[in-house]
Formats: C-alpha cells, structure tokens, sequence
C-alpha cells in the first residue's frame, strides 16, 4: 500500500470537519437558526450557503431560553418556535441533506432539548444523517467528559467547547484536551451579536491563545459581521463564525439573496 | 452514615442540581463555588451578617401562635413572621448575606431578577445600604402588576429593566440577569432571588435563609417545651422560604415537610406553576431540576395569580425533597389562596403576601390533628399585593 492511499482511507473515515480543518485556507462558517425565517428554510438555506463558498454551517436548533444570545438570535429562535420548528421536524428536514451538500455542519443548541430527546438517541440520528459536531453551550466540559463523552464519539461526533477572554489558561488546556476538532474562541465576554470591531483587548487575548500552541485549531465567533472584522479574526485563527449578521440579512432580505451577503464577506 | 438531604460535595441534592452553565459564566460562577463557604465561615463575616440581621432586619422575627386560625382548623398553628422583616419579606436574608459575599469578592456592580419585585426592592435595599450600583432586571407584565414594589426600588436608587422577552415574567428577567452578567464578568455579581440556578447559588441562598428554622427551634423550644415542630408549611415558588424554613429540619423524619405550589387556575388548565406535578426533569437557568416544558424540551410559560410564584422549575433541593419523598408536595389554585388570604386578614389581623397565601390555603388540603404543632412560614407582608386583593375581592 503507497502512503497516498493511506491517507486516502484515513480520510474517508475522518470526520468532515477535521478535513476541512487540514485545507489551507482560511474558514467561514455561518450559523443560523433551522426554521427561520419560514419553516421550510432550514434546507434551502443550508444549500444556499454551501453554494456560496461557506467552509461550514451552523445550525441552530431554537430553544426557547437562549441564555447565550443576544436579541438578534433571540427574536430568530422565538420566530422558527412560532414557525412550529421541533427536534424531530429538524431532523426530518435534514435526511436526505447528504444527497447534496458535503461541508460540514454542526447542530448548535442548548443541552435541554437534547436531553428530553435522549443524549444517546440524539447521537445516534445525527449520526445517521450526516452531522458532525455539536456545540451546546450550556454543556459543561466536566459534565460532558464525564457522561456523555464516549457516547458523542460512538456515533462519531465532534463536540466544540468555547472559550473566553475570561477563561484560565489552566482550564483552555484541559478544553483542548477533551476537544478532537476546534475550539470555539468567543472574542469578548458577551452574548452573540455583540457590536462588532476589535480593540486592543482582543488582539492580546488572540495572541495569548495562539501562543499556547494548542492541538486543536480555533475559530473566532461573537463580534464578526462583515469582512473587516473577518479579516481581523482570521489573522489569529483558523477562521471565524458569523452568526446574528446573517440572521439579520435574512430578516431584511429573506432567503433569496444569500450569495450576495457571503460575497461581502469573503 | 445517616441519611441527609443536603447538597453533597459536587453540588447535587441526589441527581438534581449541579452547573450547566455556558462557558462565558464559569469564571464567575467557579470564583463564587470556590469562595463560598470559605467566606461565610469567617468570624468577620458571621458577626456583619448577625449585626445586620438583627439591627437592621430586625431579627429575630417573632414565632406567632395564631391562636384563632388555629381554633378554626383545630390544629396548633404558628406562624414565622418573615412579613415583619424590614422590606416586608425574607428575601432580605439573603440579600443581606449576598452583598456582604459581594464585598468580600471584590465586586461594584449589583445584578438582579425580580417577580413580585420583593426581592428586587431587598437587593436595592441593601446596595443603597453599601452604596454599590444596582440593576434589576423585571419581567413586563410583572412591572405593571406590582407597581408599589417598582416604584420602591427606584427610589431606593436601582435602575429597573423591564424583560420584554418570552413570558415578560420571573423566568424572563432571569434570562436577562444571566445576560448581562455574561456581558459584565469582572465587576458585577449577581444576587439570585431563590434557591435556584447553578451551584453553589442553591445551597448558598439555602444557608442564608436557613436562619429561618435556626431561630423556629429555639422559639419554639421557649414556647413548647420542645425544638421540632410536627409539620414545617411553606409556599414554593424557586424554593427560598420554604429551604431556610425546611433547613434545620431535612435530616429529622419526625418533622413533616410540607410544600405548597400554585396551582394557578387549576393544575390541569393549561395556567398553572405546580412545578412537581407538571414538571419533568431538565434544565433551567444552569440548574438540572423538576421544570416545566413541553415534550421537546422547550421550557412552557407558567401562570399564577402570584407574581412570586410564576416561576416554570423549582430549586433543586426541593426536586430531591418531591422526588425521594421526604416533602408532601400540595398546590392551591387562586381562588383558595385568596381566600386564605383574606381569611388571615380577618381571623389574626394579618394581611400576607399572596405567595405567602398560598401556604395557608394548606388547611384546604391536609387536616391536622389536634395535638399538631404546624409552623407555617409568613414569607411576606400583603402591602404590595393590595390592589389585587382590591380587584379580586372588589373590596
Ligand atoms: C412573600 C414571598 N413569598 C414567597 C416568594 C417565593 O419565593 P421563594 O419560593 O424563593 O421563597 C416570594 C417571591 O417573590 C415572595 O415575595
């Protein structure tokens, strides 16, 4: 066996976002929420960003106390609810996803929803569909590393923790100890939707993680809205999330003018 | 090894309780777990706390034999006069105990939800006391419907943020508080209202108002002849009054716990916060608890006629105590909370808080024998609750 095939095969089986992860380039990834604007969205949007040259998605599953987010991603949640978006109607939207679409994508939540679902059986259907990784705030590292770990990585999902400015040194090593993709890097200490720009705060907090050397890449979320402040992220990082910039885009221009927003940022 | 009901070392009452929590609150919330206990051991601590609870509060508050509302149930009731503590409330033996913590950790910013707005107005009350900034965060629909309390904690100096998400309720301003503290993680702490959210707040606000039972066990020595009562009443909204009037009883079988929720305007009519009977395990506010929510998991709005019982869980000891069965877990629906209400007022010249009704509603639910010694914790005065008796009663 040469060495290419080799790595062939270890690819295949390779989680798409540790692939992704090795392509050298810079990543965008979009989060918005399933649902929303209409209930029947959640496919066409994710099409539509794919399309447009987004490395990877976000989708957010509503909850309805959001305790991380801002107004933006709030009203967007409280909408796809209204909309009637459930946990199995998600999945249901997202069956034959992999037909078409081959980046990455991630389910964004809170830990309620998956629990009532059955962490397990949660696992088990992400599995099934093509998703994967999970973030889940409200998840803490400890809790995850000791209960829920070894079922995430049965059905082969990636959990993605997050870390702040605020986070010790001492608890981001042992963050990127049980992490096995990227680490979430929030760029102030804030609820999503934060207004955007970067100071010097945030480019000695950058520089401090980057020198920690840490094995897992990280991306830059919270803050990033349009190309500038993306630029900005991704000079320390592997790539940044935007979130409540897009939602906004698609409350004031719908679903049908994605390209042109991923456009202005790239 | 004896059985106890309390909090065990990672922050569990049995399998509720913990931190879930999104990572931009640990710093805080692990400064507050790791400072806690410590802080409230220190001599300079206890002696401020006393001080202050007894100058300031007025402590001890007075054990009350209701003699005629006893004769009416053929029972021995007393009544733990919580409503005659400065702020008309027991909240303030928390808030005491949270803005001396607050001191100590070196904190100059003060965050806080409110429902009925008691413990709003007892968390303004003690930072104008320490001169320390004040916000609390109030649902909007609460705003308008305890008007005198909002109009308190302005003048007492805090700003007063209505919560326009959601319910515009208890649950609602939560949500707020735990937003702004994430956006302001160094300066502020933020003083939870009830025996809720993530570890350590259960057990700390437990702690604080476990002077409550503290000081029913001496009274009631004085008075009977012996510490332990027969029963130990308490309404339930996140669990606060009825922790710190359970607290020195959990580990004794031979006192009865008695719990009392709202049941709105009827356990099963779509507008109640019974939390134990509705209720499923979940999380809520970084606490895993009894919590209401549909079958996906997305938290429901409660209803009580109650603004301080509006809440969709329960704090997590009060889970444990429901759940293994050492609490008796009742619900009065507005109707026979409003009538014990007014019932009090005219039998002992007492006018409760309509959160506090709904303890008394419990002779509505449970007969007592005559030889019982029921204690039923007064959480609060009715002042605030004036124009809802008003309209209720059309008085
Ligand atoms: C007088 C009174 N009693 C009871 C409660 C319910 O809270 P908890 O269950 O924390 O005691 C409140 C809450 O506002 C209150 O004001």
């Amino acid at each position: 066996m040469t060495l290419k095939q080799v790595q062939g095969d270890d690819n295949k089986n390779m989680n798409r976002i540790n692939q992704k992860l090795q392509e050298n380039k810079k990543l965008l990834s979009i989060y918005f929420t399933a649902g929303y604007p209409n209930i029947d969205d959640t496919v066409r949007v994710i099409k539509d960003l794919e399309k447009s040259g987004v490395d990877m998605i976000e989708i957010g599953l509503p909850f309805s106390d959001p305790l991380a987010d801002g107004p933006t991603i709030q009203a967007s949640s409280t909408a796809a609810l209204k909309n009637g978006m459930t946990t199995e109607t998600l999945f249901k939207q997202l069956k034959d996803i992999r037909q078409t679409v081959t980046i990455p994508l991630i389910i964004m939540g809170y830990f309620n929803p998956v629990l009532q679902y059955g962490v397990e059986d949660f696992c088990k259907k992400c599995q099934d569909i093509g998703i994967d990784g999970l973030i889940l705030p409200d998840l803490p590292a400890d809790v995850y590393d000791e209960a829920y770990k070894a079922t995430f990585e049965k059905y082969g999902l990636i959990n993605v923790f997050l870390i702040t400015p605020q986070t010790s040194n001492e608890r981001i090593r042992y963050i990127d100890s049980i992490s096995n993709g990227f680490i979430y890097m929030v760029s102030s200490a804030s609820t999503t939707g934060a207004k955007s720009g970067f100071g010097n705060t945030q480019t000695d907090y950058f520089e401090r993680i980057n020198s920690m050397n840490l094995k897992n890449p990280q991306i830059v979320g919270f803050g990033i809205s349009n190309n500038d402040t993306f630029t900005q992220a991704t000079q320390y990082a592997k790539g940044a999330i935007i979130g409540s910039a897009f939602i906004k885009h698609l409350t004031h221009n719908g679903i049908t003018t994605i390209d042109k927003f991923v456009r202005s940022i790239l | 090894m004896k059985k106890t009901y309390n909090i065990n070392n990672k922050g569990y009452y049995g399998e509720f309780g913990g931190a879930f929590i999104p990572e931009m609150l640990y710093p805080n919330v692990e400064e507050l777990r790791q400072n806690y206990l410590k802080i409230m051991a220190e001599p300079t601590f206890q002696d401020e706390f006393n001080q202050l609870l007894k100058d300031y509060v007025g402590r001890p508050s007075p054990l009350y034999y209701a003699k005629r509302l006893s004769k009416k149930y053929n029972t021995k009731v007393y009544l733990k006069r919580e409503d005659l503590n400065h702020t008309g409330a027991h909240k303030v033996n928390n808030t005491v105990g949270q803005i001396l913590m607050a001191k100590r950790l070196g904190k100059t910013r003060i965050i806080a939800e409110t429902g009925a707005g008691q413990h709003g107005v007892a968390t303004a009350t003690v930072c104008a006391l320490m001169g320390i900034e004040c916000i609390v965060y109030m649902g909007e629909i609460d705003i308008a419907r305890q008007a005198p309390n909002v109009a308190r904690m302005k003048m007492l100096g805090a700003q007063v943020r209505p919560a326009l998400s959601g319910s515009r309720t208890l649950k609602d301003a939560t949500n707020e508080a735990i937003r702004d503290w994430i956006n302001n993680p160094v300066d502020t702490h933020y003083i939870i209202g009830s025996a809720i959210g993530p570890h350590p707040y259960p057990d700390m606000v437990t702690k604080f108002q476990s002077i409550i039972s503290e000081e029913i066990k001496w009274q009631l020595k004085e008075k009977e002849g012996k510490e332990d009562p027969e029963y130990v009443v308490a309404c339930i909204g996140g669990g606060s009054n009825a922790a710190g009037t359970y607290y020195h009883f959990l580990d004794n079988e031979n006192v009865g716990i008695i719990a009392v929720e709202a049941a709105g305007k009827g356990i099963h009519s779509g507008e109640s916060a019974a939390t134990s009977v509705l209720g499923k395990e979940g999380i809520i506010h970084g606490c895993k608890t009894l919590l209401m929510q549909t079958l996906d998991g997305q938290i429901t709005e409660p209803y009580s006629i109650s603004a301080g019982l509006d809440y969709p869980g329960v704090g997590p000891l009060h889970s444990h105590l429901y759940k293994s069965g050492r609490g008796e877990f009742y619900s009065a629906t507005d109707d026979e909370a409003m009538t014990a209400g007014l019932e009090l007022a005219q039998l002992e010249g007492i006018i409760p808080a309509i959160e506090t009704s709904h303890a008394l509603a419990i002779f509505e639910h449970k007969t007592f024998k005559p030889d019982d010694i029921v204690v039923i914790s007064l959480s609060g005065r009715g002042d605030k609750d004036l124009q809802n008796y008003i309209d209720y009663f059309k008085l």
